[in-house]
């Protein structure tokens, strides 16, 4: 079955530009397609008309890249539960609707052409603590750690984040908890991750503040997660930050020394 | 010219550890005054990058995404082959080994494949060390499932995102090093051109895909971990970024290409819908493990697949292949499905697929351990089709999914050209004619993790004490002005098409002719209409916008253009080589029964190919591969 659809489209220059909405008719759009090849032809339509094609970030198509991402009518990803943008499917459109498509909007996340942003505050966070440290060659036989299945479960489920920034997207204070917790909770619940446990919330957390607002437990966060990110991780986060703030200073300093290899 | 693989003296099991000892060392001391460019931040880039950066060495680190963490490793579902044995169902380093050389269809190296086997072990202890969280069982101990070409369980496995899970390591380890400096890590910049000065890699042209600028980088060594070039043929399972621009800038500048004709179509994807279609997505092997491949017995069906009743339907995996049933390599059960579509035994509305069935498994198990295996799988599944896997059968179809062909490197991953080094799918690798499942993932992560940091030394050492050429050298003015005018060109065509319409049409091309099955005339044809096409594209390619900012149309244009002399040496590789084998299925070449015929006689070599010129058929440099230990024979999976 084929679709009409009015889209009105965010069209920005670049970060200074002020930005402005567009609006476009996309005729005969295929209720199989993907949200994204829904884009792709209308961008085709744009090229025949001499007009710049919207950009937008996308890679795998398949959901697990987190790359793309948009505001649709409001929401992040759209409305289906648990899906991202490219696996989002015109099916679950009518003829004669209106659609708004919108970057991420958060202070942290800069806008550099349309619907593409800059989410490299992101690899900030990772790279203040979002690892365990194993230089390779040092491990021992894997076997010799015993994971119970509960517990690799548990890191398996916070592991599962893509690094979209839906999260970021749809809180009304532009907070990263959700993100945050979801490595901290990955790495911190595994029996590899407790050298490190306490100066790694401790630095992610402080990281992720000098970026990012603030956490008011509205949930919208895990309400747009296309990886069913779960709320709990920001619970837990929040313990063993509190946890850590509340050991020995000396001991936590020099744990940082280790960890960074000083 | 001579092809040197350097592949070390000795027995097959003490090669590795021999060579390492007879490599040069660079002390830790000395290691901070080189510098190394890593292009790609994948398992085998980033791996590469992230080693190499807490070895001492100075890393910059390149890749086209917006963040390194985004690599299409990411999408690898199924998992990752060790020779652990943990299931003591007879596996060891010798059979991991064996299953490989076979299952490449005695098309690959055995002394690359036994040292890869040998390393699978330290991959999975490595990553276990980093927090990756794979499956595990009750008691706490790692668990594995079963995967093609094996008749043992030896894949470790996270969910049905092992990829995932395996990226976000490496990612990690990386960005730890971009944390201490010893990594420079360089994202939305895309490679456009290898410098070679004095027959040697010195560097790299880059362009910030976000303000166009065109940059210099120059250093000891280049390692090229780009990844693969299915998506020449359009459709296929890769992401849309995955490009074969690094590696072919690589090859005009003199790096041997390696068997490209070598190519996996993988046999469970999501059939194609319309013409609208992006992409592919594939459906794991591992689900193979539960599901019954299976189609109408008789052309033409039309009825819903409930409907059909038992008798009527054809098993033709289990029918055809007893002993490997539904677990036969990639290759056969791609080979099988196309088969039965071609011979009009396809299901769904158009006829192009067949079925993956679970209700038998569902019946056996549970749904409950069917949902935990493999649920995510079957919510993208539904995502996509709309239909729900728990009750119907999922149509499947092959779909370009992998290149075993690559850049050809020796045994320490280094090109024919000194300082340039290629790692994970970009090089020609160790997969032969065919990948197993679940080894694409073991193969990035040795190369990156392992290989690449212990044989880089013995190319660094005999440069100790000299500064990388600098980025003012005539080489570097040359090639930056070559991409200048390059991207200017595109920009400049202002025709009437976008690079997509040229793509789409071009894979067609390759799919049709160069894809699972291909004959003298096909390819013939081929070679001509991928000329005519591309001369078409130069002259009539549409970009709005400029060079000097933010444009997708222009790098997806650059990219196209590149896969345009890739397709034509696909083509003329595969007319080349007059036999069967692997995924190379040539119909004048197969055994009365239908299967790939291999002539090892004449053609149990590596092609090597040196580009001559854009449309010019390339030169032919031959490495002969030689079988000591696991003696070719036909492959059989009855």
């Amino acid at each position: 079955m084929n679709l009409s659809l009015t889209l009105k489209v965010w069209r920005q220059n670049g970060p200074s530009d002020e930005g402005r909405f567009e609006t476009y008719q996309a005729n005969e759009i295929n209720d199989h397609m993907s949200f994204l090849e829904m884009l792709d032809v209308v961008n085709e339509q744009l090229l025949s008309e001499n007009k710049e094609p919207i950009a937008f970030d996308h890679d795998c198509r398949e959901g697990i890249c987190g790359s793309c991402g948009v505001v649709i009518n409001g929401t992040p990803h759209g409305p289906n539960a648990a899906t991202t943008t490219c696996q989002l499917h015109m099916r679950y459109f009518k003829s004669g609707d209106t659609i708004t498509v919108e970057p991420w909007r958060a202070r942290a996340f800069p806008i550099i052409k349309d619907l593409v942003v800059d989410r490299g505050a992101f690899d900030k966070i990772i790279q203040s603590g979002g690892f365990i440290t194993a230089p390779t060659g040092g491990a021992q036989e894997a076997n010799l750690t015993l994971v119970p299945k509960s517990v690799a479960d548990i890191a398996m489920d916070a592991a599962a984040c893509i690094g979209c920034g839906a999260c970021v997207a749809a809180c009304p204070n532009g907070a990263a908890q959700l993100f945050t917790s979801a490595k901290v909770s990955h790495l911190n619940v595994l029996p590899q991750g407790q050298p490190e446990r306490w100066a790694r919330v401790t630095s992610m957390v402080d990281t992720m503040e000098t970026y990012f607002g603030s956490c008011t437990n509205f949930g919208e966060c895990e309400a747009v997660c296309p990886a069913g990110i779960s709320l709990d991780f920001i619970a837990r986060m929040n313990r063993d930050y509190l946890k850590a703030k509340f050991k020995d200073r000396r001991s936590q300093i020099r744990q940082v020394d280790v960890a960074d290899g000083a | 010219m001579e092809l040197d693989a350097k592949i070390p003296a000795g027995p097959l099991a003490e090669k590795w550890d021999n060579h390492k000892f007879n490599s040069k060392l660079v002390a830790p001391q000395n290691r901070r005054k080189f510098s190394i460019i890593v292009i790609g931040t994948g398992l085998a880039g980033g791996a590469a990058a992230a080693t190499l950066g807490e070895m001492g060495y100075n890393v910059k680190s390149f890749c086209f995404q917006d963040s390194a963490r985004r690599a299409h490793s990411i999408a690898a579902q199924g998992g990752i082959n060790a020779a652990k044995n943990y299931k003591n169902d007879g596996d060891s380093v010798y059979r991991l080994f064996y299953d490989t050389i076979k299952g490449g269809d005695y098309r690959s190296r055995e002394a690359n494949v036994y040292r890869l086997a040998q390393i699978s072990r330290n991959i999975i202890d490595q990553c276990a060390a980093q927090g990756v969280p794979f499956a595990r069982e009750y008691g706490g101990l790692l668990d594995n499932r079963s995967f093609g070409g094996a008749q043992v369980s030896r894949t470790f496995y996270a969910r049905g995102q092992t990829g995932q899970q395996l990226e976000l390591g490496a990612y990690q380890a990386l960005m730890r090093q971009v944390e201490l400096g010893s990594v420079e890590l360089h994202t939305r910049h895309e490679m456009l051109d290898l410098v070679v000065a004095g027959g040697r890699a010195v560097g790299v042209i880059v362009r910030d895909l976000v303000t166009g600028e065109v940059q210099s980088h120059s250093a000891h060594a280049v390692v090229l971990a780009s990844g693969g070039y299915n998506n020449a043929f359009y459709l296929s399972t890769g992401a849309k970024g995955c490009n074969v621009t690094a590696t072919w800038r690589a090859h005009r500048k003199g790096a041997y290409f390696a068997n490209p004709c070598f190519t996996q179509i993988h046999p469970t994807c999501i059939p194609v819908s319309g013409d609208y279609q992006s992409k592919l997505t594939l459906m794991s092997e591992s689900l193979r493990n539960d599901g019954r491949v299976w189609t109408a017995s008789v052309t033409g069906e039309t009825r819903e697949p409930g409907d059909i009743p038992e008798a009527e339907r054809d098993y033709f995996l289990e029918r055809r292949y007893p002993s490997f049933g539904n677990l036969v390599p990639r290759d056969v059960a791609s080979r099988a499905a196309k088969k039965v579509v071609d011979d009009g035994f396809g299901v769904g509305t158009i006829h192009n697929g067949v079925y993956l069935d679970f209700s038998d498994a569902m019946k056996r198990l549970g749904r409950a351990t069917i949902e935990q295996r493999y649920g995510n799988l079957f919510d993208m599944y539904a995502k996509i089709t709309g239909d729900d896997p728990y009750k119907t059968p999922m149509r499947i179809y092959p779909a370009a999914h992998y290149a075993m062909g690559g850049l050809w490197v020796d045994y320490n991953l280094m090109s024919n050209l000194p300082g340039l080094f290629v790692a994970g799918e970009a090089n020609f690798s160790d997969h032969g004619a065919n990948r197993l499942g679940a080894s694409a993932l073991m193969q990035g992560l040795a190369d990156g993790y392992f290989v690449l940091p212990a044989t880089i030394a013995g190319e660094l050492a005999n440069q100790l004490g000299s500064a990388p050429v600098s980025t003012s050298d005539p080489a570097f003015r040359e090639a930056e002005e070559a991409v200048r005018e390059r991207v200017a060109h595109l920009v400049g065509i202002k025709g009437e098409h976008s690079a997509d319409h040229y793509h789409r049409k071009l894979g067609r091309i390759l799919w049709d002719y160069c894809g699972m099955a291909r004959t003298t005339e096909g390819l013939t044809k081929a070679i001509d209409e991928i000329g005519e096409l591309r001369e078409d594209f130069w002259k009539n390619l549409k970009i709005i916008g400029d060079g000097a900012g933010f444009n997708q149309s222009l790098e997806r244009a650059g990219r196209v253009a590149d896969f345009f002399e890739l397709g034509e040496l696909m083509c003329r590789d595969a007319l080349n080589r007059e036999e069967s084998c692997g995924g190379h299925f040539r119909e004048e070449h197969q055994t009365p029964d239908g299967e790939a015929l291999r002539d090892d006689e004449n053609f149990a070599y590596v092609a090597a190919w040196e580009f001559a010129g854009v449309g010019k058929p390339e030169t032919l440099h031959k490495e002969q591969l030689e079988f000591e230990y696991a003696h070719p024979t036909q492959r059989s999976y009855k």
